[in-house]
């Protein structure tokens, strides 16, 4: 087998060219310098700054308050998606844009304006502090500004899988004497299950990288409210740039499985919906 | 006809639907759903402009008027105006050279391309520091011919590229997939020329899909804060961007200057959403 198939249409060698060379300069080439700084440490110092009591902190609060953001969009992604796709009410339109809000927002305004909210003296922050739940500068507020960016990522991917859900079904599970709970396990549940998982992953995924809306409303305590992106920057700053290269290939790693995973879910998506179409 | 059809429904042919438990589930489902955003989303949103404004609107508009604040506006309107139409460059040769074409390793290829998206902000800065920073790869080399790129534009510049470079591409590439090689071909067959064909048959159809793919672009390189905020070094009027003017200002407690800029970027995400919206409008499809 060649390495194209023959094609009338002109332009291969330009647009590929210059697609792996572009690819190539702005992409693969610094990777691989994060790579090579991280793999030209002695093996001791890399698992020295990979596992100093520092570095696990900050990666128990990013992984930790990410899989908790994850979990909360599962449940309010589902149900927000549930609710633009299946009622009618006034506003519904709009809000369906603004779902989207957190994508085109930069996270420098979602930090600070998430800040000013849940402060002592702010909005929300005001009715929480007689309770005795600090949410700025505690590892809340992280676990707040995470499930705010990542929130269109677990809406927006349950919401396609939900208009698939096939009311015929429902109703005549219903006319058989299914009540609504047994009917959602059963019908609702399996359907949108790939998405869930998938909106989950893709929630997670972005929360644990972010750093933007973060560094905000964390407070930055070491071994308290660091998140590991801050970590980095902190090596940065005093030009510890091989510290800074192997906590991001930690990173990079653990995010590589994420994508994999995303993959794999997206792919046993596919084969439950062919299985289920034929 | 009409009334019999009103009679059954409110009967309550159709399962599941007007009960009273039917009732209060919707209710549930939309009072959890807008109280959730109202406090994550729509409060922070109204913040943004309340607190520019909280000193009146003199005081807003005389924010505009520090030359930091101005330097920083233009630097991140420059910026854009770079790194946007070289992704959309990009992304058109990379949509042709993968829709047009059946190669080895494209699942390869556009996974690679995806790749920016996975990555934490702050690595995309830092891999250009290790690169081209004092203790980097070619840090020696740049400092000895007097270039500097960390703590300099062309660092910015990199780096946005680096996190916005999807974005035109993965818009592109399941849109000229999807809509086949067919008119191109015919245009080729009846004696076009390769750029004639790209011009007035490709372009034309995947207007609306570049359009989505270059605002979102736009949106993510005007907005950027940890890759920029790596390579940026912070210097005042020269190197701060508007995200990064935001930190600063709100870092040195001048709050209706750090909202005031944040508000200019808010009604940048709004116009970008307003424009996805109507993009979507057109029959492009929903995502």
């Amino acid at each position: 087998m060649s390495f194209r198939q023959p094609s009338i249409l002109p332009g291969f060698g330009l647009t590929f060219g210059f697609t792996t060379v572009f690819l190539s300069t702005i992409v693969l080439l610094p990777l691989a310098a994060l790579v090579l700084a991280a793999g030209s440490m002695h093996w001791s110092d890399f698992v020295h700054t990979v596992l100093s009591p520092r570095a696990l902190g900050s990666y128990r609060l990013s992984f930790g308050a990410s899989l908790l953001a994850a979990c909360i969009n599962l449940v309010f992604g589902f149900i927000i998606a549930w609710t633009l796709v299946r009622y009618e009410f006034p506003g519904r339109n709009l809000i369906d844009a603004l779902i989207d809000m957190p994508f085109a927002l930069p996270t420098a305004v979602s930090g600070i304006a998430l800040t000013t909210v849940f402060a002592q003296n702010g909005w929300i922050g005001r009715y929480l502090e007689p309770l005795g739940i600090k949410v700025a500068y505690t590892w809340i507020g992280v676990t707040l500004a995470l499930t705010l960016i990542s929130m269109p990522f677990a809406v927006r991917a349950v919401q396609p899988a939900l208009l698939e859900v096939q009311r015929e079904l429902e109703e005549a599970a219903e006319t058989l004497g299914a009540g609504r709970l047994y009917v959602f396990r059963r019908i609702i549940l399996p359907t949108v299950l790939p998405a869930l998982l998938t909106g989950f992953t893709l929630a997670f995924a972005r929360a644990v990288g972010e750093y933007g809306s973060v560094i905000f409303i964390s407070g930055n305590l070491p071994m308290k409210t660091e998140i590991t992106p801050l970590l980095i920057v902190i090596h940065l700053e005093q030009f510890d740039y091989q510290g800074a290269a192997a906590l991001g290939l930690v990173m990079l790693v653990i995010s590589f499985v994420m994508l994999l995973a995303i993959n794999l879910l997206q792919a046993w998506g596919r084969r439950r919906h062919v299985r289920a179409a034929s | 006809m009409a009334s019999t059809a009103a009679a059954i429904s409110e009967e309550g042919t159709r399962p599941g639907q007007h009960t009273w438990l039917h009732a209060l589930v919707r209710w549930f489902f939309i009072t959890v759903s807008l109280t959730f955003l109202a406090a994550v989303l729509l409060a922070p949103l109204a913040t943004v402009f309340i607190m520019a404004l909280s000193r009146g609107i003199d005081a807003y508009l005389h924010s505009f008027s520090d030359p930091d604040t101005l330097a920083a506006i233009r630097l991140t309107l420059v910026t854009a105006a770079v790194v946007v139409p070289v992704n959309t460059v990009f992304g058109l040769a990379a949509a042709w050279a993968i829709a047009k074409f059946e190669f080895r390793g494209k699942s390869i290829l556009i996974t690679l391309i995806d790749l920016p998206l996975a990555i934490s902000p702050v690595i995309s800065g830092m891999i250009f520091v290790l690169l081209f920073g004092l203790h980097g790869w070619f840090g020696a080399w740049l400092q000895a011919h007097n270039i500097s790129i960390i703590f300099a534009l062309p660092g910015i510049m990199l780096a946005t590229m680096f996190v916005t470079f999807p974005y035109v591409a993965r818009e592109l590439i399941p849109l000229m997939q999807q809509l086949g090689n067919d008119e191109e071909e015919a245009a080729i067959t009846l004696g076009a020329g390769g750029w004639m064909t790209f011009f007035r048959v490709t372009l034309p159809k995947v207007r609306w899909g570049l359009v989505y793919g270059m605002v979102l672009c736009n949106a993510r390189a005007m907005g950027e804060f940890g890759a920029v905020s790596v390579v940026s070094g912070h210097i005042r009027g020269l190197t701060n961007t508007m995200p990064l003017h935001i930190e600063i200002l709100y870092n040195e407690y001048n709050f209706v200057g750090a909202f005031a800029v944040a508000s200019l970027l808010t009604l940048l995400a709004a116009l970008t959403l307003v424009v996805k919206t109507l993009v979507e409008r057109t029959g492009y499809r929903r995502r």
